[in-house]
């Protein structure tokens, strides 16, 4: 029993990193119909922007972690800009394709920069158990960082598309772009804002990945942005309730795989998960279904 | 018909005798020779998954997969007590990754778009991860000693043959449904096409011809590991297919020779070689989203005049 709370626990410290990178995922494709491929890189330049700010200019915590999500957020809307938007009227594989190439674009030129192998992210906050009933389940204060930091994200993020106005204009687009436009919403600024407000908070997530595992590199955001898209769809993407409910059961499930089967299998079991919500309920968790029109 | 069927012929016997020739005499020395066999493997790979991506429209993202199906295959029967003759080997690995291709495309084929990307991708990468688990196939750290059963003659006659073939289906009834299914799903299937048996059997064809270059890859470098045949891999196919132009068979074997040799020359310097890889998706998405060449083919026929072309 013990055994089964504390990989709970473990999960859901997973699993708040897949939310938190997959809410931008929904965000995006909610408004645009993308998968933002990029999205998974923007959480490894997150990473890395808080490693300069820590090693070079010798910040804390939160201060890193406010530079690091302020640059992804423009690296976000650059992104959008430059790349995507030239094709928000071309076929949506061309979008896909081009997202590939601006995610390699971005491992890459993190190679060349900062060279390929892994650096150690600078401990920020002194480590510290805690044991719970009698030592049986052991509590790492970097786990209730990480857990607080994304539980006020969600709850600013909540603030913002539910009583702001930039929000009713985000969820006035993803219902219908023409429409929302003929209302006199700003489309170009609504989309730029959705790319900001995502690519922020991959870039805590990625902040928050290297302040716990205290390593970090270019191709560190390969998988998880797989799997936090893989969290989006499970949850029914371009909902942000289904993100977040994703993420935790995606970081939860692959606990429990490694815990009680192989660590091995935890990426396959990810993508078998994936295979299975696309084949019998492609619109996820809490999706509806729409007919496909001619 | 017939003319041009020689003219093709005498073409490839041409071009085989002066590249044996070169090889003979030494202009051809084993380092270009070894970029000339990953010009073929890349031509096998990109033809093969521009029958499905290009002709038939369905956007595949695991294509290393089935190559590592074939891969494998090859390195443990040729690693046997009593091996496997080697061009039994490929043939068996073309045909467990076209079955592979089957299971993984009546499912996933019913899925459009992006979403069929990221499930194919998805298969991709969950074969790779099942073989690196089988400590038989040795883990993450691949199969060695590879005993070498291919030459520049099997290199040639399999890329030939590979390209007919998917030319051959491509120019017959089978294939013009398949660029129905791609121009209209929805109106194709209304004309009476069955999408669903093409779209799996385009995956299938693909997935075997991925098999065989898997198969020639193990049989011709004597070693393998999961890791080659990861998602990064299927882009490497991806890029040379979009930069020839989806659809466009001659396209694919001109941009594979182009970019194999761009890739030799940056051998050195790997990131920078995936910085201009992943220039080219964006900048051909963002002017040219139909790839260098659209849907055209450059044809021999049209380049030597050659009478009795008009009923061709």
């Amino acid at each position: 029993m013990s055994t089964l709370i504390q990989q709970l626990i473990n999960g859901i410290t997973l699993g708040s990193i897949y939310a938190l990178i997959s809410l931008g995922y929904t965000m995006v494709y909610g408004i645009i119909k993308l998968i933002n491929f990029a999205h998974g890189d923007i959480f490894m330049v997150g990473a890395y922007i808080a490693f300069l700010s820590v090693t070079y200019l010798k910040l804390g915590l939160i201060p890193s972690l406010l530079i690091s999500m302020i640059f992804c957020s423009v690296l976000g809307i650059l992104i959008e800009k430059l790349a995507y938007k030239p094709l928000r009227n071309s076929p949506r594989i061309a979008a896909l394709i081009t997202a590939i190439g601006v995610s390699l674009l971005l491992e890459n030129l993190m190679q060349i920069i900062m060279g390929a192998d892994s650096r150690v992210f600078p401990r920020l906050v002194a480590e510290k158990n805690y044991h719970l009933f009698q030592g049986r389940i052991v509590v790492n204060n970097k786990q209730i960082y990480l857990l607080v930091i994304t539980v006020l994200l969600m709850i600013i993020l909540n603030f913002i598309v539910k009583k702001t106005k930039i929000g009713k204009a985000m969820r006035a687009v993803s219902q219908d772009m023409d429409a929302a436009r003929l209302m006199g919403i700003n489309v170009d600024t609504t989309i730029s804002y959705t790319f900001a407000i995502g690519s922020a908070l991959a870039a805590a997530a990625g902040v928050l990945v290297g302040l716990y595992y205290n390593t970090i590199n270019p191709l560190m955001g390969v998988l998880p942005g797989l799997k936090a898209f893989i969290a989006a769809v499970f949850g029914g993407i371009g909902i942000i309730p289904g993100a977040m409910l994703g993420g935790f059961s995606l970081g939860i499930i692959e606990t429990l795989v490694s815990g009680y089967g192989s660590s091995m299998y935890k990426d396959a079991v990810a993508f078998a998960l994936l295979i299975l919500i696309l084949i019998i309920k492609p619109s996820g968790l809490l999706g509806k279904n729409i007919k496909e029109k001619v | 018909m017939k003319k041009r069927f020689l003219v093709y012929s005498a073409f490839i016997i041409v071009l085989y005798l002066i590249i044996t020739l070169l090889m003979k005499i030494g202009i051809i020395d084993d380092y270009i020779k070894l970029n000339l066999f990953l010009i073929m493997l890349n031509i096998i790979l990109a033809v093969s998954l521009n029958l499905i991506n290009g002709i038939t429209g369905q956007f595949s993202l695991g294509h290393a997969g089935f190559m590592a199906i074939g891969a494998y295959t090859t390195a443990v029967l040729a690693t046997l007590e009593k091996p496997v003759p080697f061009y039994l080997t490929v043939l068996i690995g073309g045909i467990l990754a076209m079955i592979c291709g089957l299971i993984i495309g009546l499912p996933v084929l019913r899925l459009r778009g992006d979403y069929l990307a990221i499930a194919t991708l998805g298969f991709g990468e969950i074969i790779r991860v099942i073989i690196q688990n089988i400590d038989y196939l040795g883990g993450a750290s691949g199969i060695s000693d590879i005993p070498q059963g291919i030459d520049w003659t099997g290199y040639f006659v399999f890329t030939v043959l590979s390209v007919v073939v998917i030319l051959n289906i491509i120019n017959s009834s089978f294939g013009r449904a398949m660029i129905a299914i791609r121009e209209d799903e929805i109106a194709a299937e209304a004309m009476g096409i069955n999408t669903t048996l093409y779209k799996v059997l385009a995956f299938m064809i693909g997935a075997f011809f991925a098999g065989v270059a898997g198969s020639i890859y193990s049989g011709s470098f004597g070693f393998i590991q999961p890791d080659m045949f990861n998602f990064f891999k299927s882009i490497d196919i991806l890029v040379i297919v979009v930069l020839g132009g989806l659809g466009s068979i001659s396209g694919s074997i001109i941009s594979a020779i182009v970019l194999t040799i761009i890739s030799a020359l940056l051998q050195d310097y790997p990131a920078v070689r995936m910085v201009l890889y992943s220039l080219i998706l964006i900048i051909i998405m963002l002017f040219r989203p139909q790839g260098l060449m659209g849907t055209k083919e450059i044809r021999l026929s049209k380049l030597i005049p050659i009478g009795g072309e008009k009923n061709a």
